[in-house]
């Protein structure tokens, strides 16, 4: 299998995600890591709270790979996203793509976390020192 | 026909629970689901936007709907 989706409630293994998507044909991989950050719109946030439509978030992070297969030369592709309560600098989601050639590992890397973040079932609740709101929900 | 429905997010939060179940009429649709729970849950308009899942997949509206079928809210999603 050239593909691997995961979602997860511990915490993510960068190494090991890079690992699986390196092959000897390789000539680059881009991986692009989230990170838990300490404000939103100047204000302090304290920690995030994910949670996925499990079976759906799978199946729509499946076609986002394949459609990256489609439209680059991809060797290896891989998704993993964490789900629970992350503190300030963990890391919520690891994209991570090998291709014989740099531009397409590029591109390929940015569609999938671009497409992840409008069609896959996954919340993000950022909660505050004093309240908190689930991202997106309201205008 | 009575549909169970999951809920996810504000959603879950706007209904009190992660599931609740839904009377609809026994031709009904995405449409119709959306009608009744907004009857029922006046917040949900407030929201952004939301769609109904059906199988793990996007429905339309006119999507008919059994109560065999696994259906879902999903509001505004947030991940990466």
């Amino acid at each position: 299998m050239n593909i691997q989706i995961e979602i997860s409630s511990q915490p993510l293994n960068i190494q090991s995600c890079i690992d699986w998507v390196m092959t000897p044909q390789s000539g680059g991989i881009d991986v692009f890591i989230g990170t838990v950050r300490d404000a939103t719109k100047g204000k302090a946030v304290v920690r995030l709270e994910f949670e996925a439509y499990e079976p759906m978030a799978i199946k729509e992070m499946q076609k986002i790979a394949d459609e990256a297969f489609n439209k680059w030369p991809v060797q290896k592709l891989l998704i993993h996203h964490r789900t629970g309560i992350l503190e300030v600098g963990e890391v919520p989601v690891i994209i991570a793509v090998s291709c014989a050639h740099r531009d397409a590992a590029f591109e390929a890397c940015r569609y999938v976390i671009d497409t992840l973040k409008q069609t896959v079932p996954i919340w993000k609740k950022e909660i505050f020192e004093d309240g908190e709101v689930w991202v997106a929900a309201h205008p | 026909m009575k549909v169970n429905v999951l809920a996810f997010g504000i959603a879950k939060d706007i209904f009190g629970s992660s599931s609740i179940a839904v009377e609809l009429p026994e031709n009904g649709t995405t449409q119709s689901l959306k009608q009744s729970l907004e009857e029922r849950y006046p917040r949900l308009k407030h929201i952004v936007s939301y769609m109904v899942a059906v199988n793990n997949e996007y429905s339309s509206d006119e999507a008919l709907l059994t109560t065999r079928d696994e259906i879902a809210i999903i509001p505004p999603v947030s991940g990466g």
